[in-house]
């Protein structure tokens, strides 16, 4: 019998396999479909800090930057790119709000610096206002990232198994009923993302997990590099946290390493609706000729979509649910589940094994404090214990997140 | 009919039947590959044949990014690897 089940291979799921396997836990990791066969392949690899306001996600974002590099260095394999973002402002209106957004991202420690676009990126359009230029957003590729995290992490896959139901000892989960049969286990992380509502409703819990989907435009690879950083627009910060459920895009463009040129960013609210939608990748074409006009010659070769798992108060909901324990949540990361893969993970093999052994254990109370900021006041509360222990499993990274926002049971 | 006559691929004279595409001379003369990935350097050639793929890209008359399988040769093409 596996410590753990991980629901979903894409890479939130992979990254809960890596740092539970290499905290000395053994996993076995199920997909309904294929290896970053959901909305892990169908983004565009983004590991940004830029785009967040100072909070709590941002601060898992900047964990997840640092984590991102010491993966490329221990794992590897997955064209992480530590390329740098450039937001870019078209007018001194936008630049003012843009640079009072870097100026309080800056004392959450992000660096960021105000420059001239044109500088950064030589076939920028003219006139624009100027751009924050920010050096810890980079790229990975998130195929190639979720099955290099599951390959090194040791944990056995298993594809094509679809999730049916629980196995429950009273309230507490004790494994997954499989279409292939039941497999028992300590603990199920459900990384299941946009799915992840479906799956935590087999345990008779509501976890709203909805679908934004996104239109990704792919241009020819061209010969010689036209756009050196992640560019965007600074719409794409309101965007991202808007409530709007109709059409939103704003421009994202970047180069990748096969020569490539990625187009976004779309969001809307139609389900999972997978029908090209030919206006959406007319805006995503025009929005980024506007800021490149050198792309106007360019062939698009093609387009895919993908649908970020939201949740409606934007927020991830990462941590063990007390509707059933036993199941921890590790999902509703919208757009920026591949950049706050790691922390993610970490965090969930920290809760796994914070209480030393007592995994699968149901005598622990549960106490409504359980998810608050680390005062360590609680000495059930395992994030208190995190905070107390220090150091993240040798990476040296302290964790002093406010995971509060994050907890399942605000959705009880 | 036109008489069949000759591209030139990175300095070697390719036969091409009137109508042919660049990439269906290469193929018939035996070239398979003509780019490699650029991380890995694997052989790209002709895949989807229809223009769809953009793994058959060279460079025509010093035009980058052309795609062989659409594109039907002339007389005299100077031809070499993207």
């Amino acid at each position: 019998m596996p410590d753990v089940v991980v629901i979903g291979a894409g890479v939130v799921g992979a990254a809960c396999a890596y740092y539970a396997a290499r905290a000395g836990l053994s996993v076995v990791v199920v997909d309904q479909g294929t290896v970053a066969g959901g909305t892990t392949g169908a983004g565009e690899g983004n590991v940004l800090v830029s785009d967040k306001e100072p909070g709590p996600e941002l601060d898992l974002a900047l964990l997840s930057s640092g984590l991102w590099a010491e993966l490329a260095a221990a794992v590897g394999g997955f064209e992480y790119e530590p390329k740098g973002g450039l937001v870019v402002a078209e007018t001194p209106e936008v630049l003012t709000a843009l640079t009072g957004l870097a100026a309080k991202q800056e004392s959450s420690g992000v660096r960021a610096a105000v420059v001239d676009p044109e500088e950064y990126e030589p076939h920028i359009a003219r006139g624009l206002a100027g751009a924050v230029f920010y050096p810890q957003d980079a790229q990975v590729q998130p195929m190639l990232a979720a099955a290099r995290l599951l390959r090194a992490s040791g944990a056995e896959v298993r594809t094509g198994v679809r999730v049916t139901g629980f196995a429950r000892s009273g309230d507490r989960v004790t494994g997954v009923r499989t279409d292939e049969g039941e497999l028992r286990a300590g603990a199920v992380v459900n990384a299941a993302g946009t799915w992840a509502g479906d799956v935590a409703a087999l345990a008779g819990i509501n976890l709203p997990v909805l679908p934004r989907r996104g239109f990704i435009l792919v241009t020819e690879p061209l010969p010689e590099p036209l756009i050196r950083h992640k560019v965007y627009t600074a719409a794409y910060v309101t965007n991202v946290a808007s409530e709007d459920e109709g059409l939103e895009t704003s421009a994202v463009v970047e180069g990748t390493p096969a020569g490539t040129i990625l187009i976004g960013a779309s969001r809307e609210r139609v389900g999972y609706d997978r029908n090209i939608a030919y206006p959406v990748l007319a805006r995503l074409a025009e929005q980024a000729i506007a800021l490149f006009p050198a792309l106007a010659g360019k062939q698009a070769i093609r387009a895919y979509c993908g649908f970020r798992p939201y949740c409606p108060d934007h927020l991830p909901v990462i941590g063990p649910d007390p509707r059933a324990p036993g199941l921890y949540h590790a999902t509703g990361h919208e757009g920026a589940g591949i950049g706050l893969a790691p922390a993610t993970g970490l965090l969930i093999s920290q809760l796994l094994t914070s209480s030393s052994g007592q995994l699968g254990s149901s005598d622990r109370p549960v106490p409504s404090s359980r998810f608050g900021s680390s005062s360590g006041s609680d000495p059930s509360d395992p994030f208190a214990e995190l905070s107390e222990s220090g150091g993240l499993g040798g990476s040296g990274d302290r964790l002093d997140i406010d995971v509060f926002p994050f907890r399942p049971e605000r959705f009880a | 009919m036109t008489a069949p006559f000759e591209i030139v691929f990175s300095g070697r004279p390719i036969p091409v039947r009137p109508g042919q595409t660049i990439g269906a001379a290469l193929h018939a003369a035996g070239i398979r590959s003509w780019r490699t990935t650029r991380i890995n350097g694997r052989p790209r050639g002709l895949f989807c044949g229809i223009g769809v793929c953009f793994d058959c890209l060279l460079t025509v008359n010093g035009e980058p990014n052309v795609r062989a399988c659409l594109t039907v040769a002339h007389p005299g093409d100077e031809v070499t690897p993207s």
